[in-house]
């Protein structure tokens, strides 16, 4: 991925959480999406047990990934199927632009990808003079208005639905008579989505899983538009990631369980498509798979990070974090946002280029909790925020601080020296019996806080004056 | 049963009344509370801002500190849950065998204060008083990390006179997070106005929590507003009886 760094998380934090519309929106999505996962987690009595069964298959997966590639290289090429290699964003864009070029077709209808979405794949197909439409209703709403998704499952979760009308009337619904009744907006992309399928020569898509054993590969969404992309053009390009293989067809029973349930609470998605290389005179008669690498090998190879690779892009994670359902996705700067993002993009793009996500957490961990593969979401964090103190400079003043406080607190006396110390020091932010400023690196703790001044009186040296007290 | 009191560095200084409560309390149950006084910090905003090897030395003094001890009590989630989930990391990481070891030894034996009395000493009444509006809010090491489950609200629901009312969202991290709320200061702020919402629909007059140092960020937006919500930490609520009032 690029060596640029992102944007620091605090300031786009900030932008975010003054837009009064974008947390209403966010806050009633999340809330809504919550609630329907609650429910349907709690009415599957094994649901621990699958979570514990998801994540062994994964980290099984892991441990041999090298193994189950190549076999599932040799399934497809064995159905029928062309596989292609690529070890960054740049090689997998060229590979699938000359694959479009050699159909002739200058446009191509996607599948709603977060692989693509990560490579930039629109962008470099535009470059080459192609055209990429996005048919996932979300998708097609970030492309009109060209933005970014700004969560993984719901992309427009920042859109409301007058918004989206007012979107339509200047693309899609030119001269349209339209109201924002959300069936009157989803007949409007339905009319401009119906053109593009039944005319596209070529589609793109991602995976959400891929058979080692078999070749089959399966995209799970709920609108069916993905269904129209993977049979109705001739070609077929298929981008994911090398993580989402999984070694046998029995595995994808735990996760067809936890996916749906997880990530729009639902007990079954609408449409799970399940394809085997080609099949003579049915769907498309090309299929290309593209296995994308992209830092996910730096990933692999880190004993704690490697977990990461676990995630099946779900957003239970993002739904329930309390810093994602205020700040909304594009505050964390990258295609993978909340919880997940923080510790996926960092290793993917490089700890220096996003030193701020490690940070965007309180570690409060419900994240983990709600995880359908048990990725340990706080664990990550800690490990990356000890990558990103290691860059620091010696005379960085945070670095400079944390290590004279680890100095003072490995001894007794001059522990208690400084509490003396910051008692007396106190002095010169009192005002009225309380402290309501305080200087620097705290500042932001005192817009809009109060603290009550030290006691004068430790809880030790309330301890010894009672022994002395005992003692007479 | 002999006790060490883990006071955490936070209550030693701010609120040594928590450090009072959680004494007299323990006392009263019987207990002999013994105060290692050569204990300091344990290193919990080293570690989870990223400074774990600097956590090291607080990691090792903390086990040379309780090694003796039987059983260790702290009034503070937060800070048992730096000891029982991380110390075994920052252990390793140091790669002493000697550390490693020491640490798995000590960890089981350290107790936050409401498992300690609901799933150690199998106590609910503790012979508490506390005549006022009360909401609790669940700290998320405690929910999370330590899975106290409901033991402090048990605990509270047995306290003599109390209002106990349930508050809303109440699983909901309230942007403390250490250093999170001085480096995310933006996004602090928009989760403790939320929670403060939350705390003001119950019409409590008192807010109580396991953890000193949620409290001081909750507590702190509260007094800023001149919401008129106290803030008061779980053994203080139960430290006060009928004939001594706090």
């Amino acid at each position: 991925m690029a060596s640029k760094a992102l944007p620091m998380f605090p300031q786009a934090a900030k932008t975010a959480l003054s837009n009064s519309q974008l947390r209403r929106n966010l806050g009633k999505a999340t809330t809504t999406i919550r609630a329907k996962r609650a429910a349907v987690v709690s009415e599957l009595p094994d649901w621990e047990a699958l979570r514990s069964a998801g994540s062994s298959i994964k980290a099984r997966t892991m441990r041999h990934l090298d193994e189950y590639l190549l076999q599932l290289e040799t399934a497809v090429q064995h159905a029928g199927g062309q596989v292609h290699w690529a070890r960054d964003a740049a090689e997998a864009n060229r590979i699938i632009t000359e694959l479009v070029q050699a159909t002739g077709a200058d446009q191509v209808v996607k599948v709603k990808s977060l692989t693509t979405d990560e490579i930039h794949l629109n962008k470099a197909l535009a470059a080459a003079g192609i055209r990429a439409i996005e048919t996932d209703l979300a998708e097609l709403i970030i492309q009109l208005a060209g933005e970014t998704s700004s969560h993984i499952l719901v992309p427009a979760i920042h859109k409301n639905r007058s918004e989206i009308r007012d979107l339509f009337r200047h693309t899609i619904a030119r001269g349209q008579d339209l109201t924002d009744d959300p069936q009157q907006l989803a007949a409007a992309a339905r009319r401009y989505l119906r053109e593009q399928f039944l005319s596209a020569q070529v589609a793109v898509s991602g995976a959400n899983f891929a058979i080692a054993e078999t070749g089959t590969i399966c995209v799970a969404e709920s609108e069916g538009n993905g269904r129209m992309c993977l049979t109705l053009p001739r070609t077929l390009i298929t981008v994911m990631g090398i993580e989402k293989v999984l070694p046998t067809f029995q595995d994808l029973a735990i996760f067809l369980q936890l996916l749906p349930r997880s990530s729009t609470g639902e007990r079954m998605n609408p449409y799970t498509s399940l394809w085997t290389g080609v099949t003579q005179g049915d769907g498309p008669q090309t299929f290309h798979l593209v296995l994308l690498d992209n830092g996910r090998t730096n990933v692999l190879a880190d004993d704690v990070g490697r977990q990461t690779l676990h995630c099946i892009r779900c957003s239970a994670c993002l739904n329930i974090c309390p810093v994602y359902s205020r700040t909304g996705g594009h505050a964390y700067g990258s295609v993978y946002p909340g919880p997940i993002g923080a510790i996926l993009t960092p290793q993917l793009v490089g700890v220096k280029q996003a030193k701020s996500l490690p940070y965007a957490s309180t570690l409060c961990g419900a994240c983990y909790e709600v995880c359908p593969v048990k990725i340990n979401i706080p664990e990550v964090l800690l490990h990356l925020r000890g990558k990103v103190t290691r860059l620091a400079s010696p005379l960085d003043p945070e670095a400079l601080a944390m290590r004279e406080l680890a100095r003072i607190f490995a001894s007794p006396k001059r522990y208690e020296q400084a509490q003396q110390l910051a008692r007396s020091g106190q002095r010169l932010f009192i005002h009225g019996g309380v402290i309501d400023h305080l200087p620097g690196m705290l500042a932001g703790w005192s817009t809009a806080r109060d603290l009550a001044p030290i006691p004068r009186q430790s809880f030790r040296d309330w301890w010894r004056e009672r022994q002395r007290g005992d003692q007479i | 049963m002999r006790v060490a009191l883990f006071i955490t560095c936070f209550n030693d200084t701010l609120f040594p009344n928590v450090g009072i409560a959680t004494t007299q309390l323990l006392e009263r149950l019987g207990l002999t509370v013994d105060f290692p006084e050569a204990q300091t910090c344990c290193g919990q905003m080293h570690f989870n801002t990223g400074y774990q090897r600097e956590s090291i030395p607080l990691v090792r003094h903390f086990v040379e500190v309780f090694r003796d001890a039987e059983i260790i009590v702290a009034p503070s989630a937060s800070c048992v849950g730096m000891v029982r989930d991380l110390y075994s990391k920052a252990a390793a990481l140091s790669g002493d065998a000697a550390l490693i070891e020491a640490v798995d030894q000590l960890t089981p034996r350290v107790y936050e204060l409401s498992e300690f009395l609901v799933k150690r000493l199998d106590v609910t009444d503790v012979g508490a008083y506390f005549p006022h509006r009360v909401t609790y809010h669940p700290t998320c090491h405690s929910l999370r990390v330590l899975h106290v489950g409901d033991a402090p609200l048990r605990l509270l629901r047995a306290v003599k006179g109390i209002d106990l009312v349930e508050l809303p969202d109440a699983r909901e991290c309230c942007g403390f997070g250490g250093t999170f709320a001085v480096k995310n200061a933006d996004t602090s702020l928009a989760m403790l106005s939320d929670k403060m919402r939350c705390v003001l629909d119950t019409g409590a007059e008192v807010l109580c929590s396991a953890d000193t140092s949620c409290l001081l960020h909750i507590g702190g937006g509260l007094h800023r507003q001149r919401a008129g919500v106290t803030t008061v930490h779980l053994a203080e609520i139960l430290a006060n009886t009928e004939s001594e009032a706090l």
